[in-house]
C-alpha cells in the first residue's frame, strides 16, 4: 500500500537507527505524545533499535484512555435507558467505568452499536425516529472535525432524536501541563502527526518558544518515528530547540482550514478533565450554545455521578510519562486486558496494553 | 519487576469477566478458554476431553472414531464465498480432518426463528446438501426446533461429525517439539474480512470471498507423503475464530514450547490488508474457514509443504515459523525490522478502532 | 491516537454542498467524505480518519523527502548487517 509500505522499509529503518546511535552522546528523554506512535514503537520494537541513552516515554495521546470515568459511566447509564441507542467507536466498548463497561451494558440488553464513522450515527438516528440516538463523541483534534460534522448535519436535517455525549481533548494544553509540572523529565516531544494534519504547526511553535524544548511533528510508521527521533537528537545534541515537521506528506504549517472552520462553528474551548491526570484548563471542546439541543449532557438529566478509580492503577503517572507500565505492581497480574484496572490496559494504543500485547516476554524474565 | 508492597484494591472492585456471559466468551480467545477451563472441563472431566483437540478420538471395538460438534451462528447468513449451510459442513468436516480422520457422517440440527423465510431455508439446505456431497459425507440424522420471533437470530445450525482415524495417525496439539516447522496452507483472514465487509455501519467494497472449504483431501495428501506420519506431522489445526494467533497460542501452551513466526512470510491478500489497516485490525486474529496450520518435524517439512502446494487448497502454502525451546507457552514474531514481539491471544473479539 | 491511513481517490461524487469519493485502500474501496479537502482530485492520495479525508498527500513533497531516506537505506544495505 503506497505511503505505508515504504515507511516500513527495514533498510531505511536500520540506517536511521544507525545514524541515531552515531549522533547520540548523552542520555535524552523523549516523549511521543500519541498512543498510535506508542503502538508502532511496541509493535515494531523500535526502542530495541535505539541506543540505551535514548529513553522513550509514552504520552497521554490516547483518547480512549483519557476520557473521564464520569463520561464512561454516563454513556453506560444512557445506553441502559430503554429508548436509547448508544453509538460508539469500537475502542470505547471495553473501557472500564466505575462498575461496568459498554460491553456489559450490551449483555444486559442495552442497544449499543459500533460505528466506524460519526455519519453512521446520524444515519442510525434518521432511520430510527422513535428512538433516541446518542453518539459518544470522543477524540482529539483529529476526530473533532468529523464529530462536528455529525452535529452540523443533524442540525441541518432538523433531527430531534440525535445527541452527542462529548469528550474532546486538545494536545497543546496537555503538553503545557506536562512542562510546568515539577516532575517533568521530557527533553523533546514527537508531536502527533494526525492532530497536526488538522490543526497545523503554529501551536507547537508557541510551545517551543515558551519552554525552549524541541518538538518534531511525526508520522506513525516505523521510518517516520525513527526519523523524528533522529531530528530531535540532532537538535538536542546541538543545543537547539526548534519546531520541525517530519510528517510533511500530510502536515502543512496552517493545517486543514475547512476542518478547523467546522470545529470552531460547532465546538468551543472549555476546561476538560483527563482520566488519570485531572482537570487541565482550556484543554477540551464542548458543543456551542447553538448546538445545545444536540448535547446529551443537557438533553438528558443524568445527575451527578460519583466515581472512583481503583487505587492501584498508576495510569496517572504512565500518561504523564513518569512511569512505564512495567513499573506498576499490578501489571500483567491483577491488571490485564481481560480484567483491566485502568483504561490504558484496554485501548489498543494505551501504553499498558501495548506493553502487554507485544512485550510480556521481556517483562517476565 | 521491582519488588513493591501490594496495595489493597479500593472500592469499586475491578470488573471481572466472571459475572455474566459476554460476546467475548464465544470469540475463541482468552475468555472462551477461561470458560472451558472453569465451567466445562471440571464438569465433564475425562481423559478424551482433556486433550482439548478439535475432535475427540475414541476407541470402539478396536476402531478409532473421531467425533466433533460445532454450532454455526453467522451474520449475514449468506456471504460472498458461502453461507451458513456450506459453513456448517466445512467447519465440522475440518475439525474431523485436523485429527487425521476420514469424515463419514454428519448430523444437522436447525434452530429456526419464527417468521424465517422458507425460501432462505431452502437455499441453506440446498447449499448444505451440496457441500456434504462435495465433501463425500452423508447427513444421516437431524433435528428441527422453532423458537419464538425475537428469540433467535434467523437461523442457527449445529452439525456433529463422525469419522474414522486410520491406523498410525496421532495428531495432537501437545506434540510440537523445538525445531519443528510451522506450515500454513494459504493467505489468512479472508473469511473474517468477507463477513465484516457486510456488517451494518462498516460496509466497504471488496472482491474478497470467504475461504470456506472442506480440507480433508488436503490433509489426506499431506499424510500421504510422510514416511512416518507419527514422527513427521505433529499436529494440525484450522485457525477459525481467533485466527492464526489463537491457534498457535493454544499449541504453544499445550506443548509447552515457544513458537516464532517470521512476519514477512505471512501470506495476506491485499483486500484483507486494506481492511485491516483501515479498521485497525490485526490479520493474525481474523477468522479463516478453509486454512490449516501444520506443525511438522524438520525432516518432513519440505515433503509436506510440496504436497500441500500440489493441492488446490494449499497452492499458496508457506512455512511461517519455527518451534523453539525458548519462551514456552508464548508465540513471538520477528518483525521486518529484525526485532521480536509477542503475538498474544486476545481477550475477546477484535473491534474496529479509530485510535 | 487517531488511526488515519492513505488511500487513492477512484471516483468523486457531488451531492449539493457535500462531496464524497470512492477511495481505495489496498484491495478494498470505501466511501469517504471529501468535505475537508476541496483541493483533492481524481487519482490523489488522501489521509482518511473515521471516514473523512483530513489531508491530500503532497506527492512531490513525499517523493522528495522519501528520496533522501531511500538514499540512506541504500547506503545501509551495502554495509554488513549490524550485530
Amino acid at each position: 500500500m503506497k505511503y505505508l509500505d515504504e515507511y516500513r522499509d527495514h533498510r531505511i529503518a536500520r540506517a536511521l537507527a544507525a545514524e541515531i546511535v552515531q549522533r547520540t552522546t548523552r542520555p535524552w528523554v523523549l516523549m511521543e505524545i500519541c498512543g498510535g506512535q506508542t503502538h508502532t514503537i511496541m509493535r515494531y520494537g523500535i526502542d530495541e533499535l535505539l541506543p540505551r541513552d535514548i529513553e522513550l516515554v509514552h504520552g497521554p495521546g490516547c483518547p480512549v484512555c483519557v476520557t473521564p470515568l464520569e463520561t464512561v459511566d454516563k454513556a453506560i447509564a444512557l445506553a441502559l435507558q430503554p429508548d436509547v441507542i448508544l453509538v460508539s467507536y469500537g475502542d470505547m466498548l471495553r473501557v472500564p467505568g466505575s462498575r461496568s463497561d459498554l460491553f456489559r451494558a450490551k449483555a444486559q440488553g442495552a442497544d449499543v452499536r459500533i460505528a466506524y464513522s460519526p455519519t453512521e450515527a446520524v444515519k442510525i438516528a434518521r432511520l430510527n425516529p422513535d428512538r433516541k440516538v446518542v453518539f459518544l463523541a470522543i477524540g482529539f483534534e483529529t476526530t473533532a472535525p468529523a464529530n462536528a460534522m455529525a452535529a452540523w448535519q443533524a442540525r441541518r436535517e432538523g433531527l430531534t432524536n440525535f445527541s452527542m455525549l462529548v469528550s474532546h481533548v486538545l494536545v497543546p494544553p496537555a503538553i503545557r501541563a506536562l512542562m510546568v509540572s515539577q516532575t517533568n523529565r521530557v527533553q523533546g516531544f514527537i508531536a502527533p502527526g494526525h492532530v497536526c494534519t488538522v490543526m497545523g504547526c503554529k501551536e507547537y511553535e508557541d510551545l517551543v518558544r515558551d519552554f525552549r524544548i524541541p518538538i518534531v511533528v511525526g508520522g506513525f510508521e516505523p521510518v517516520d518515528i525513527l526519523e523524528a527521533v533522529l531530528m530531535l537528537v540532532r537538535q538536542l545534541e546541538a543545543g537547539e530547540a526548534r519546531m520541525e515537521n517530519q510528517y510533511v506528506r500530510s502536515v502543512s504549517y496552517q493545517g486543514n482550514l475547512p476542518a478547523q472552520k467546522i470545529v470552531a462553528e460547532v465546538f468551543e474551548i472549555a476546561h476538560q478533565k483527563w482520566r488519570g491526570i485531572g482537570l487541565i484548563p482550556q484543554s477540551g471542546l464542548r458543543l456551542r450554545e447553538e448546538y445545545a439541543a444536540f448535547d446529551a449532557s443537557r438533553v438528558f438529566d443524568l445527575g451527578e455521578l460519583t466515581v472512583a478509580e481503583p487505587a492501584e492503577c498508576i495510569s496517572a503517572q504512565i500518561l504523564q510519562g513518569l512511569k512505564k507500565p512495567t513499573d506498576c505492581p499490578a501489571f500483567g497480574i491483577r491488571c490485564t486486558p481481560e480484567n483491566p484496572l485502568g483504561a490504558p490496559m484496554v485501548s489498543s494504543e494505551g501504553a499498558c496494553a501495548a506493553y502487554y500485547h507485544y512485550r510480556r516476554h521481556r517483562v517476565a524474565s | 519487576m521491582p519488588a513493591k508492597t501490594i496495595v489493597e484494591l479500593s472500592c469499586p472492585a475491578p470488573l471481572t469477566a466472571k459475572d455474566t456471559i459476554l460476546l467475548g466468551h464465544g470469540s475463541g480467545g482468552k475468555l472462551s478458554a477461561e470458560l472451558i477451563r472453569d465451567i466445562f472441563l471440571p464438569a465433564f472431566q475425562n481423559p478424551v476431553l482433556a486433550r482439548l483437540d478439535d475432535q475427540a478420538i475414541v476407541n470402539v471395538n478396536g476402531q478409532r472414531l473421531a467425533i466433533t460438534t460445532d454450532s454455526f451462528v453467522v451474520k449475514p447468513l449468506f456471504f460472498p464465498g458461502g453461507d451458513i449451510g456450506s459453513l456448517a459442513v466445512h467447519g465440522t468436516v475440518n475439525d474431523l480432518a485436523m485429527g487425521g480422520a476420514t469424515p463419514l457422517f454428519l448430523s444437522a440440527a436447525f434452530i429456526i426463528e419464527e417468521g424465517f423465510s422458507m425460501d432462505d431455508l431452502r437455499r441453506v439446505v440446498s447449499s448444505l446438501r451440496q457441500a456434504a456431497a462435495e465433501a463425500g459425507v452423508q447427513v444421516v440424522t437431524g433435528d428441527t426446533k422453532v423458537v419464538e420471533k425475537g428469540k433467535g437470530d434467523g437461523l442457527f445450525i449445529n452439525t456433529t461429525g463422525i469419522g474414522i482415524v486410520p491406523e498410525g495417525i496421532e495428531l495432537s496439539a501437545d506434540r510440537a517439539r523445538p525445531g519443528d516447522k510451522v506450515l500454513l496452507s494459504g493467505p489468512i483472514g479472508d473469511h473474517g474480512i468477507a463477513i465484516l465487509a457486510q456488517r451494518e455501519g462498516l460496509e466497504f467494497e471488496t472482491k474478497i470471498q470467504s475461504d470456506s472449504a472442506a480440507l480433508h483431501t488436503l490433509v489426506a495428501a499431506m499424510l500421504g507423503v510422510t514416511s512416518n506420519v507419527t514422527l513427521d506431522i505433529r499436529c494440525m489445526r484450522d485457525p477459525t475464530r481467533g485466527g492464526v494467533s489463537s491457534t498457535l497460542n493454544e499449541i504453544a501452551e499445550r506443548s509447552q514450547v515457544g513458537i516464532e513466526l517470521e512476519e514477512r512470510s505471512l501470506p495476506i491478500h491485499e483486500e484483507v490488508r486494506g481492511a485491516c489497516e483501515l479498521l485497525g485490525l490485526d490479520p493474525l486474529y481474523v477468522a479463516n474457514e478453509g486454512k490449516l496450520i501444520a506443525i511438522v518435524a524438520p525432516e518432513g517439512a519440505d515433503a509436506v509443504l510440496q504436497a500441500m502446494k500440489r493441492h488446490p487448497l494449499g497452492a499458496e502454502a508457506v512455512v511461517i515459523g519455527t518451534v523453539k525451546k525458548e519462551n514456552p507457552g508464548l508465540v513471538t514474531m520477528r518483525t521486518p525490522l529484525g526485532t521480536t514481539r509477542i503475538v498474544d491471544m486476545l481477550a475477546g473479539d477484535q473491534l474496529p478502532r479509530i485510535c | 491516537m487517531c488511526l488515519a491511513i492513505p488511500g487513492k481517490i477512484l471516483e468523486i461524487q457531488e451531492a449539493g454542498p457535500l462531496r464524497s469519493a470512492r477511495v481505495q485502500f489496498g484491495g478494498i474501496v470505501r466511501q469517504v467524505s471529501l468535505d475537508f479537502v476541496p483541493e483533492a482530485g481524481l487519482g490523489d492520495y488522501v489521509v482518511v480518519h473515521v471516514g473523512f479525508a483530513i489531508s491530500r498527500i503532497d506527492a512531490s513533497e513525499a517523493e522528495r523527502t522519501y528520496q533522501l531516506l531511500e538514499e540512506m537505506g541504500a547506503l545501509e544495505a551495502e554495509l554488513p548487517p549490524a550485530e
